[in-house]
């Protein structure tokens, strides 16, 4: 049954030899012997590459420098421990008290709430637009969320306190009438009709950050390959199955990635926070109903004091803290992405 | 278990374009079935309108019937998912999950059924690898990613998958394309063993593989460019490669084509 598979014309036959050259041999550059070319454009892209990864370490090191030569006399100047206290008092140069504590807290606090409150709604988003939105839906959707991207700070401040705020009091009010006995949702250092809490911040940090996470999570889900989600639903995958199985999966260090950046963003976010969060000088009750102000917010706060060295020196020293906590968030995240990197 | 299909009159469509006009044929339980043709006539296209997969395409659609023993997989009570279920697939490209090990792989089909006991995943795992001639290479391993494997390897890893779950037919896309001889002769041999179980529908645009692994060839052409392609001839597939009945079949398998 076979013989009508004939070999198609030219396969393999036609090895004839090649016609000599009439001047004889040619002498061809021994291939071994000859050195590496070094190509120009090679040779330029590659110091333009090694150039801009030194200059990038350099400024880094030089900024972080900066900071410290400018910190250490405040640190030796000071009258409290800088890591142990939360005392800021820095009107007197003389007498210079001031700990990071607090603001550490309010920090760490905005940042991880909007995130646990961002990163479920940035998948869902996510999730939604790339597997189940219709395609003429996706592109505007995904272009709103994206312009959310682009409002000014400044306006996520102003529509904080001054219409999220009081629609969030019920819910403060609830929340701490409910679970109160959970010492997040006690009652904090202000309170909680006036609406300048970390609950608050926390929410207005999460609309911020949603936008980057939403658009990080969705590159990386749109990049699952296509043989895998057919695999999956040829096995008989539903669409959330196939999603568990192929895009989740796939997605997760890309996901982590856009949370730590969002969580960055958080962390050093100033202009937002300056508006929202009430000053307080009271010990935080370490709940969501606290006040105060993040590091990057206390910074702005104390721009008046910035012309005596030493008081300057003092919100140098707190920028280092968050200069070192974008540092370790960042490298937690690295870590995150790089562990089972047998199955990547 | 294994059995028969019968395509009537089916048309496909990618939104306006029409890519495959009028199919009938009809493939017996228990035996293989090649699709040849040139490409893009739409071997595929057909292929995976045979378990709903067509559809999975923006804006792609599949008219007329397809009989799985008579049942209509397209009716509108039909459930697309259970379909997918009881008609395996194997693409070109070998796809193992890569975040799964090797183990998971193979019963990552009874798993989205439901299957939760232990004992009788690893029981399919094993004989599933031992039916895609894969368990001896594996069975050492079997926590290892599915990725780590050789792409011969995983290539019978994704048959395995295929046949965990018991389905009534196997559809294979090209399924040696990306294989050295030696991978594909093993796939071949592993075909024409469960053929005893399933019913086989495989593409090939290798004739030597379509003639020694089927028992019934089919023919696909493009009538020309941005034509929707057809079924030409359908027939045993001895036949087939010593005389066909249309000179366009001789042709193409002869190596006088186009
Ligand atoms: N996703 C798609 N969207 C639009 N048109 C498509 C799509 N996939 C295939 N087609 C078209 O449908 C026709 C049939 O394609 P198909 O993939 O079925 O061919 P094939 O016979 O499998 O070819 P090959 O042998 O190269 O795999 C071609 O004209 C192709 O361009
Ligand atoms: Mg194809």
């Amino acid at each position: 049954m076979r013989t009508a598979l004939r070999p198609r014309a030219g396969s393999g036959g036609g090895s004839a030899t090649a016609p000599h050259t009439p001047e004889g041999p040619i002498s061809t550059p021994n291939i071994a012997q000859s050195r590496p070319v070094r190509r120009p454009g090679d040779r330029l892209f590659r110091g333009a590459a090694v150039g801009s990864g030194v200059f990038i370490v350099a400024l880094i090191s030089a900024i972080g420098l900066f900071l410290l030569l400018q910190a250490i006399p405040s640190l030796r100047a000071n009258q409290v421990g800088f890591l142990t206290s939360g005392v800021w008092n820095t009107t007197s140069a003389t007498d210079l008290q001031f700990g990071i504590l607090y603001l550490l807290w309010v920090t760490v606090a905005t940042s991880v709430l909007a995130l646990a409150l961002a990163m479920p709604i940035s998948l869902g988003i996510a999730l939604f637009l790339t597997h189940y939105a219709p395609r003429r839906l996706a592109r505007p959707f995904a272009y709103v969320v994206d312009l959310l991207a682009a409002v000014p700070s400044i306006i996520f401040g102003l529509w904080g306190i001054k219409v999220l705020a009081p629609t969030l009091v019920p819910v403060a009010e609830w929340l701490n009438h409910n679970l109160g006995f959970i010492p997040l949702f006690a009652e904090g250092n202000v309170t909680i009709a006036g609406g300048g809490t970390v609950f608050t911040a926390g929410v207005v940090l999460a609309v911020m950050i949603l936008p980057i996470i939403t658009a990080v999570s969705r590159e990386v889900f749109e990049r699952t390959p296509r043989e895998h989600i057919e695999g999956a639903l040829a096995l008989g995958a539903t669409k959330w199955e196939m999603l568990r199985t192929t895009v989740l999966p796939f997605g997760k260090a890309g996901y982590v990635s856009a949370a730590m950046l969002g969580l960055g963003r958080a962390l050093g976010e100033t202009v937002a926070l300056y508006l929202i969060l009430s000053a307080t000088t009271a010990v935080p009750e370490l709940s969501f109903f606290d006040g105060g102000a993040t590091i990057a917010s206390k910074i702005a706060l104390g721009a008046a004091e910035f012309n005596n060295p030493l008081t300057a020196g003092a919100y140098i020293a707190a920028g280092l803290v968050l200069f070192l906590l974008t540092f370790v968030v960042n490298a937690l995240a690295r870590a995150v992405v790089a562990g089972k990197k047998e199955y990547a | 278990m294994a059995k028969r299909i019968d395509i009537k009159d089916v048309n496909i469509y990618y939104g306006k374009f029409h890519a495959v006009d009028s199919v009938t044929l009809s493939v017996p339980p228990r035996s293989v079935t090649a699709f040849i043709g040139p490409s893009g006539c739409g071997k595929s296209t057909v292929l995976r309108s045979l378990n709903r997969m067509h559809e999975v395409t923006p804006g792609a659609r599949v008219e007329g019937r397809v009989l799985l023993d008579g049942e209509d997989i397209y009716a509108p009570s039909v459930d697309p998912v259970e379909v997918r279920r009881t008609i395996g697939m194997v693409f070109q490209r070998p796809n193992p999950f890569p975040t799964m090990s090797i183990r998971d792989n193979v019963v990552a089909g009874l798993k989205l059924a439901g299957v939760r006991n232990r004992k009788k995943l690893d029981e399919v795992c094993e004989r599933s690898l031992r039916g895609a001639n894969l368990w001896e290479e594996v069975k050492d391993r079997l926590d290892r990613p599915g990725g780590g494997l050789s792409g011969g390897q995983q290539q019978r890893l994704c048959i395995a998958r295929a046949i965990a779950v018991q389905p009534d037919v196997l559809l294979m896309d090209e399924p040696c394309s990306a294989l050295d001889p030696i991978s594909t002769l093993a796939i071949e041999d592993l075909i024409t063993e469960l053929k005893q179980d399933f019913t086989i529908v495989i593409v090939t645009h290798n004739m030597q593989q379509a003639a020694r692994v089927s028992d019934q060839t089919a023919f696909f052409n493009l009538a020309g460019v941005g034509q929707p392609g057809r079924l030409v001839e359908v027939d045993d597939t001895e036949k087939i490669f010593s005389n066909p009945s249309q000179k366009a079949t001789e042709d193409y398998i002869s190596g006088r084509f186009g």
